[in-house]
């Protein structure tokens, strides 16, 4: 299983697979700035502890976990990255002159790229719940509502329908050419690029006819007759919805509260490093 | 010689494609194997030429485990004619197409145009060397990539769903030229839900029913069993659908040929005087 | 007189299609696929269409509910009337109210991601209220006999419950006239059978006029009020089916003829009579037995 599987809707009924997709992605708009106000470690610490329970209500643990693993990865590039660099220009850090030589200088920097690292987490950990609990039919809903027009958001949700589709047929493809000799396997860069070839033209010769199918079909089925399209389902916002919405704007609140007018001590300090 | 022995195959979803199955395909032989979708016999023959190994069991190609070669080397001798030719077709010309294994398998340049001469030829498909494969028609674009694997010639040749889209003389040519293709000693391996087009080839009939192989035998003794053909959801052949209607006089049940059913009346009749 | 309903109800002889001289040309290329078509079906008819592949069958559907010459482009000359609309004179999304289309391909023609939503999509197209499309989405997969499957992604699907989905969003729109282009080609015999029996279903029960084009003779046959026979773009047959199977001119062009016809032919030539000419195999097992008596 991959890291993509992180993402991937499943069909499971939470409070949190109720929501109105509009609410929850101002939620994840609020996290999102939330994580960006600090350069702090404890606020994104707290931030990345307050969003588990939402995962734990949606019952969607295990892929969460699956797109935390998959961003391990990238996290500890970051992590990497930004220590060597608060490192070399410690000047953004308060209090550091360089050279860098004491252990509270060192865990300053530490703590400070832990910081980044978590921001990005955070973001993860956010869009990860949004998409695990978001239908692509009700988030294709919840554009056409926010006006999107309607082109994009069917483009969209004939996108995701098509995707197991399209990852059976390269599959099929890819045995059709191997069982001609084809290798996919082994070679240099190049050589194995060179021999995707037959792999790709198939693919793409196929997708376009099926666009042609798709796009007669529609035709058939009085696309475009009217400018007011109307919908079977609609989306309407409860009462979970404006919870979470409110919540939201206070958690904002009073993030911004705390970041202009508190002093939030490094755990460098209280840790009396 | 072709052994399946016990074998056992599921897919990574989950779906028990294939349980305990055996069987035995001689060389020469002309067997059509048979089922309703999903019944096991793609998976089943995907194992023949090693693009699916098996969980449990083995399977041997003239002696050789399918476990131990790569899929390129079992497909030399094995080739595998996909059902919609369209996920093989990639090249710029028919020529190139049907040269495309041959250069996999590494024929040489003289070796390479004898046999692309040779396989045109004999799927009349001469006049078309220059032409892109993508211009054809449906059935000329299937001629090709049955050209493209029959011009390695290889021992065993397998055929998947042949008879899709094609219309009642495309399906007598077919029927003709795999007859033919097998009297010349090709050892011919057909999978197909189509009971007429069976019945007029009458081949050896493996019956597949939920990854179990139901039966086998000849043509005329599988295809006029009501009950196997209830189990494994298959409507009997029209020739068959009429005799059954007439047993009480006395009339053979197992008829599946027009010309058989047509003397066996003929001699009742002319026997009553 | 205006305003009253007949009093004879289901087949009325009133042609719901008429096409005459009917050419086409798809653009860029130079031979005509449609050759000086001209043919009438009525009202409640169950017509099966057939031919060798290129015969024109495809674009013969395609004209029927406008996607030739509105979205194909190229010449069409001649004239064609569906459900008293001429087909150059309206636009295709007026036209799909009253001609519903069914592709070859199950896959290609269902494109939401649940089956209510397909079904609900041409009556969302055409603007109509919500409680309308509820009730006539629930209708259609009624009739088509997938209700149970209605939340299920169409990826889930067989190949022939897709075929029953696109089956029943066509016939949400309530279309007089049902066009169906070889739409069991991908499905098993029993698949195909069940599709047929759908079909059949609709055309009796609620009188919507069918097109089927196919190559299962044997299958189709006993469905169908009337045959027609094309080959290279020209209509060659045109009547009931006994009449067209049971001729020379059908078994030369090289249609898959019955094999309880052709059994028919065989024991004529040889001084053997059966009282009429089998198109099923039912039937003629019925008709031997009167003769083997």
């Amino acid at each position: 299983m991959s890291m993509f599987d992180g993402f991937k809707f499943r069909k499971v009924t939470s409070p949190i697979h109720r929501l109105d997709p509009r609410a929850k992605f101002l939620y994840v708009c609020v996290v999102f700035v939330v994580a960006i106000l600090f350069n702090e470690l404890l606020p994104l610490l707290l931030l990345f502890l307050l969003q588990i329970p939402i995962i734990f209500v949606a019952g969607v643990q295990r892929e969460w976990l699956r797109s935390m693993r998959g961003a391990a990865l990238f996290a500890v590039i970051i992590f990497v990255m930004n220590f060597v660099f608060t490192y070399f220009f410690p000047g953004s850090i308060a209090g550091i002159v360089p050279p860098v030589n004491t252990f509270s200088e060192y865990f300053l920097i530490f703590e400070r790229s832990l910081t980044l690292t978590f921001r990005f987490i955070v973001l993860i950990e956010s869009f990860s719940v949004f998409f695990l609990t978001t239908s692509p039919d009700r988030l294709s809903l919840a554009l056409q509502q926010s006006h999107v027009p309607y082109e994009l958001c069917f483009a969209f949700t004939t996108a995701v329908r098509f995707v197991p589709v399209l990852a059976e047929e390269a599959q099929t493809i890819m045995d059709a050419q191997r069982a001609r000799g084809l290798e996919l396997e082994g070679g240099n860069f190049l050589k194995r690029v060179r021999n995707y070839v037959p792999v790709l033209i198939p693919l793409i010769v196929s997708a376009i006819r099926r666009s042609l199918e798709l796009a007669e079909a529609m035709e058939s089925r009085a696309w475009g007759a009217t400018d007011k399209r109307t919908n079977l389902y609609v989306l309407k916002l409860a009462g979970g919805d404006y919870g979470l919405m409110f919540a939201s704007f206070g958690g904002l609140a009073l993030a911004v509260f705390a970041r202009f007018y508190l002093t939030i001590p490094s755990i460098t300090t209280l840790l009396a490093l | 010689m072709i052994e399946v022995k016990n074998v056992s195959f599921t897919y990574p979803n989950g779906v028990e494609a294939l349980k305990d199955v055996s069987l035995a395909v001689n060389r020469g032989e002309f067997v059509a194997i048979m089922g309703q979708n999903g019944a096991g016999k793609t998976t089943l023959v995907k194992l023949f030429n090693g693009l699916l190994k098996p969980a449990k069991g083995e399977v041997l190609v003239d002696g050789v485990s399918t476990r131990k070669v790569s899929v390129a080397k079992l497909a030399r001798k094995v080739g595998f004619v996909f059902q919609n030719p369209d996920h093989q077709l990639f090249s710029e010309t028919v020529e190139e197409e049907v040269s495309f294994a041959l250069r996999n398998f590494g024929f040489g340049k003289r070796a390479i145009k004898k046999r692309v001469d040779w396989a045109l030829g004999l799927l009349g498909l001469t006049q078309y060397r220059e032409a892109s494969p993508f211009m054809l028609s449906g059935g000329e674009r299937k001629r090709v990539a049955l050209a493209s694997v029959l011009a390695w010639d290889p021992d065993y040749l397998i055929l998947d769903e042949p008879t899709i889209g094609q219309d009642h003389r495309q399906k007598e040519k077919l029927r003709q030229f795999i007859v033919q293709l097998n009297a010349q000693g090709k050892t011919v391996i057909v999978v197909t839900h189509d009971v007429e087009f069976v019945a007029e080839c009458a081949p050896r009939v493996v019956l597949m029913t939920q990854g179990r192989i139901l039966a086998e035998g000849p043509a005329v003794d599988i295809l006029t069993d009501r009950n196997l053909l209830a189990e494994a959801s298959i409507v009997p052949p029209q020739m068959t659908q009429i005799f059954e209607g007439l047993k009480d006089f006395g009339l053979s049940e197992k008829v599946i040929d027009l010309e058989d059913g047509a003397k066996a009346l003929l001699d009742f009749l002319g026997a009553d005087g | 007189m205006k305003g009253s309903l007949p009093l004879v109800t289901s087949r009325c002889t009133l042609a719901i299609i008429e096409a005459s001289n009917l050419t086409y040309t798809y653009p860029g290329r130079k031979e005509p696929s449609l050759l000086d078509v001209s043919l009438t079906v009525k009202k409640g008819e169950f017509v099966v269409l057939t031919g060798p592949s290129g015969c024109g069958k495809t674009t013969l559907c395609r004209c029927f509910n406008g996607l030739i010459p509105h979205f194909y482009g190229g010449a069409l000359e001649g004239d064609l009337r569906v459900a008293g609309l001429k087909v150059a004179e309206h636009e295709i999304s007026e036209l799909a109210r009253h001609v519903g289309l069914v592709f070859q391909n199950p896959q290609n023609q269902l494109f939401s991601l649940s089956v209510e939503k397909d079904v609900a999509f041409g009556l969302e197209n055409i603007g109509m209220l919500r409680e309308e499309i509820q009730k006539q989405v629930d209708w259609a997969l009624t009739m088509t006999g997938i209700e149970d499957l209605r939340d299920r992604a169409p990826h889930e699907l067989s190949g022939g419950q897709q075929q029953r989905v696109a089956i029943a969003s066509v016939l949400a729109m309530k279309p007089e006239v049902m066009v169906l282009d070889e739409p069991t080609s991908f499905l098993d015999p029993l698949g195909a059978q069940t599709i047929f029996e759908v079909i059949h279903d609709l055309n009796e029960r609620l009188g919507i006029t069918v097109i089927l084009v196919e190559h299962r003779l044997d299958l189709a046959s006993k469905y169908a009020d009337h045959v027609i026979i094309m080959d290279e773009g020209k209509v060659l047959l045109d009547g009931e089916p006994r009449g067209i199977f049971g001729s020379e001119e059908a078994r030369l062009i090289g249609v898959g003829i019955p094999k309880a016809t052709r059994l028919y032919q065989v024991l004529e030539r040889r001084g053997v009579h059966l009282r009429r000419m089998p198109l099923t195999s039912a039937e003629a097992s019925q008709l031997l037995r009167e003769v083997l008596k």
